[in-house]
This record gives C-alpha cells, structure tokens and sequence, in this order.
C-alpha cells in the first residue's frame, strides 16, 4: 500500500462520514461540521493523488496543492457566512435548526 | 562512538524523554481528578517534554538558524501554553465559582477561543 | 517527501478517520468543535507527510485555527439552549438508512475509480515545474497560486470578499459581555502581536522559494486580531477605511490583470521579467485585505443593540 493509497481511502472515508452528517443532523452547527470533514476528505484525496504525480526529483503536483489552499480558504469564508446566518436565526426562531427539521 | 553517532544516540534520548513527559501529561489528564489539577500536570508535562525534544532536534540541526528556530517555537509555546491554562482555569472559575467542582465541561464561552497557535 | 507508508501514517489515518466521526456524532457541540480543532492540527500533520507543507500552514492557521475560533465563538452566542442537540445526532433511523447507503455507494464508487488509477500519473508536474523559471518565483505552489493559476486566487479573493459583505449584510448582534482586562492576556499580545507581524512578513516574503505566502502570512495577521479582539473587543464597521481595506487585495489583483491585458501578454498573463515583482506586489496586497476580512468575518459586522 503506497501513502497515495492509504490517505487517498481516509479521504474517501471522511467524504462518506461528512456528507452523512451533513445531510441528516438536524443541529445547523453539526451539519457545518459535516460540511467541513467533507471539505478535508476531498483535499486529503486531492493531496494524495498529487503525491503520486511526482517528477523524478521526488516533488508532488503542485497544482491540486494550490487547489487544495484555495479550498481551504473558500470553505471557512462559507462557514464563517453560515455560522453568521446561523446566529441570526437563532436570534429571531430561537431555534438552531432548520425550520423543516423542528419538532412540530 | 564517533561524534555524529553519539549526537544521534543523545538526540534519541532527548526526544525519547520527552515523550514520557508527553505521555505523563496525558496520564495526569485522564486520571487526576479535577480541573485545576489537570490543567497543572498536562501544561508543565507538555512544555517540558517540548523542551527535551526540541534539545534532541536541536542536536540534529544542520545550522545554526535552524537551532534558533527551534528554539523560537519552544518559546513561543511555552509562552502561549502557559497563558491558555490561565484562562481557561480563570474560565471555569468564572463559570463555577469553585474550582475543585470544574470539570472538563461543556463552558462553551467564546473567550476560550483559541487561534491555531 | 516519504513515499512510503510509515507507522505515523496508519496511526495517523486511525486518528483522523475516529476524530473525524467523533467531531461529527459527539451530541455535545462543545466537545465536537474541540474534536474537529484536533482533527484540523492533525490534518495538518497528514499534510507534512504527503509533501504538502505550504497546505499545512494554512490548514493549521486558517482550517484548524480560524475556523475552530469562529464555531467556538458561535456556540458561546449560541448559549446553553442553542447548543443543546439530541443525544444519538447521527442515529441510524429508518429514514436516514437511504442516505447512509448513498454515501456508502458513493464511497464505493471514489475507492473503485482510486484503485483504477493508472500506474504511473504524471499529473501536471512536469509542465508546473518547467515553467518556475517564467514563474517569477521558484515554490510551485506559489508559482500555480499566483501565476499559472492567477484567475482562481482572484476569484478566491472576490468569495472572501463576498464572505464579509455578507455578514455585514446581516443585522445587528448584541456584542458579547466584554471580559474584565486580563494582565496576563495584555501580556501575550504585547509580546504576540509584534512578532506576528513580523512572522506574518516573513511567511510573505518566503512563500516566493519556500514553503509560505499571502494567505499563510494573512492568518497569521488575523489570529493576532482575534487574540486583540479577544482581550480588548474591537470593531470593525463597515467605515471608509476597513472597506478600502477589504477590498484592496481583489482590486489589486483585478487592476494587475487588466493592466497585463492592456500592456502585456493578456489578462492575468505577466511577462517573466516582471513577473516576481507583480507577485510580490499582488501577495503584499492580498494579505493586508484577507487578514482584515478574516479579522471581520470573527469580529462581526456590526456590534451594538439588535436591531430588527
């Protein structure tokens, strides 16, 4: 098993337990954080599938590393609006899940 | 033993030693009974065994600047370590007015916030 | 970079994978931020070990850090009942058993097309790296950010950008008690935020030929705000002065782009003699705006009484 492979199948795992997560968790938090194990799935597989792509000096792939910075950054901007819109309808429902997910 | 073999030899057992100061501030964490008291054991465990193996990296440094640096993170974690037991102890205190009643609960204040130091 | 797979790497994966799920499931909220915060620090090890370092930084900066920050700050406005959630969040219910099967599917599927990989991949290595000498820098990664790849930065700055517009979009929040001034905390910016600054310039001026660059250097920036913000509660309203600053880095970014398309080679395209100083130039910019966006998106956009 080659470290492209073994991080290439956490990622996979991660994906799997984050996009559960956030599909079904009715706390908005908890779905931000499925949101965000998602993200670092798909940037540990991207990361690991560049670590194969490698010249014959031994350097990775640069270009899904600079995907990879990049999407960690637009992944904390989208958390930092939701965690705010979160805040809001908390404020105003007093509730911090989504309307169709409350107890009736 | 020549010399570089016994820098290597001195290194493991620097860094070595600091993982049983990891390890010990790990147990205190786990097995004493409050807050106060873990707090106390995992800070001083944990910046002691940074010290050891920053000393066992710091013999396997190429260069002088890399030494600094490593000396600079120790610092710097001692440093900021040392402060976030302060707060959070000051935290608990705040929140449970007694400091042998707090335990490691959901406090859930934001002035615990930590950055990614 | 070890393209062999250690003991660190098995238990490391186990660690990921377990602090993954536990941040996902733990029913209390407190304790699953501070699971993904180790999850975020941890990662940023995996990092290191698939030769990724520029990555780490910033995931441990702006991933673990920032974000950590920002879900704690929210769970304490939350308050007791806003955080409260069901004690088996993740439970398998009849009606969840069709999503857990798709993610299983879908998982299924992403491990058959990783084991169909082909042998040998060359990816885009070899064209990344021949070209550094045209780059104007020689660390690839700030090469493909900031050259190959400009058009996705300057995107990538315009989301940051529309991040803050949006929170100050937003009403008002009621501000947070402010905490009694703490010696000990005055103490660590004074010694802290210096040397962040210092730091921060650093990783700027090294992500050119090592591991670093703007967006490292602006977390930095920010996290030193955060701690100020921390000990003394600043706000940043949205004044003449915090929106030149917010959007200084995209318009710098954009008005490089424009003047390459009116005097060099197109859009976005540098010629390799100036390639380094427009780097340089565009990198300086876009840190000072994503450190005060950062810094806007934790302090919030308005403070004072909740308006409706």
């Amino acid at each position: 098993m080659s470290l492209a492979l073994l991080y290439g199948l956490a990622g996979i795992v991660l994906v799997a337990m984050g996009l559960y997560a956030a599909l079904v968790a009715r706390h908005v938090l908890r779905r931000l954080l499925g949101l965000n194990v998602l993200g670092a799935g798909v940037f540990m597989m991207l990361v690991a599938l560049a670590s194969r792509a490698v010249d014959s000096a031994g350097r990775p792939d640069p270009v899904p590393h600079a995907m990879v910075l990049t999407g960690i950054v637009v992944a904390v901007s989208a958390t930092a609006l939701a965690l705010a819109l979160l805040r809001r309808m908390h404020r105003h429902d007093g509730s911090a899940q989504l309307p169709e997910d409350r107890a009736p | 033993m020549s010399g570089d073999e016994l820098r290597g030899a001195l290194s493991l057992v620097f860094i070595g030693a600091g993982m049983l100061f990891f390890l010990a501030g790990s147990v205190g964490v786990l097995r004493l009974p409050d807050l106060l008291s873990r707090l106390h054991a995992l800070t001083k465990a944990d910046n002691l065994g940074l010290g050891l193996v920053v000393l066992g990296l710091a013999l396997q440094a190429d260069d002088t600047f890399e030494v600094l640096r490593l000396l600079l993170v120790w610092l710097l974690v001692l440093f900021a370590s040392s402060v976030a037991c302060y707060l959070v102890a000051q935290s608990a205190l705040r929140a449970h007015g007694d400091p042998a009643a707090a335990t490691a609960g959901p406090e859930g204040s934001g002035e615990d916030a930590r950055d990614g130091r | 970079m070890a393209a062999e797979v250690h003991a660190l790497d098995l238990v490391l994966v186990v660690l990921l994978v377990w602090l993954g799920w536990r941040a996902l499931a733990s029913a209390d909220l407190f304790k699953a931020v501070v699971q993904f915060i180790v999850f975020g620090l941890l990662l940023s090890l995996a990092w290191v070990r698939l030769g990724a370092p520029d990555v780490a930084l910033a995931e441990a900066a702006i991933g673990a850090g920032l974000a950590g920050a920002l879900l704690l700050d929210t769970l304490a406005r939350l308050g007791r009942d806003g955080a409260a959630d069901e004690t088996r969040p993740l439970g398998l219910t009849p009606a969840r058993a069709g999503i857990a099967l798709a993610c299983l599917g879908l998982a299924g599927l992403l491990v058959a097309s990783v084991l169909l990989l082909p042998e040998s991949w060359r990816g885009l290595t070899g064209p990344a790296l021949q070209q550094l000498g045209n780059s104007g820098v020689s660390n690839p990664v700030t090469a493909t950010l900031l050259n190959y790849r400009g058009w996705d930065t300057l995107l990538e700055v315009g989301v940051l950008l529309l991040a803050v517009l949006g929170l100050w979009i937003l009403d008002v929040e009621p501000p947070l008690p402010p905490p009694a001034p703490d010696p000990m905390l005055g103490l660590l910016l004074r010694i802290l935020l210096p040397l962040a600054v210092v730091v921060a310039g650093y990783l700027l001026w090294v992500g050119a030929h090592a591991p670093g660059g703007a967006f490292q250097g602006a977390a930095l920036l920010a996290a030193g705000g955060v701690l100020w913000h921390l000990a003394r509660p600043l706000s940043l309203p949205a004044t003449a002065p915090v929106r030149a600053a917010v959007v200084l880095g995209f318009a710098v970014f954009l008005g490089v782009g424009v003047a390459m398309a009116a005097f060099g080679g197109g859009f976005l395209s540098f010629p390799p003699a100036w390639a380094g100083a427009l780097i340089l130039l565009i990198e300086t910019a876009a840190m000072l705006s994503i450190a005060v966006i950062m810094l806007g998106l934790f302090v919030g956009g308005r403070t004072g009484k909740a308006g409706e």
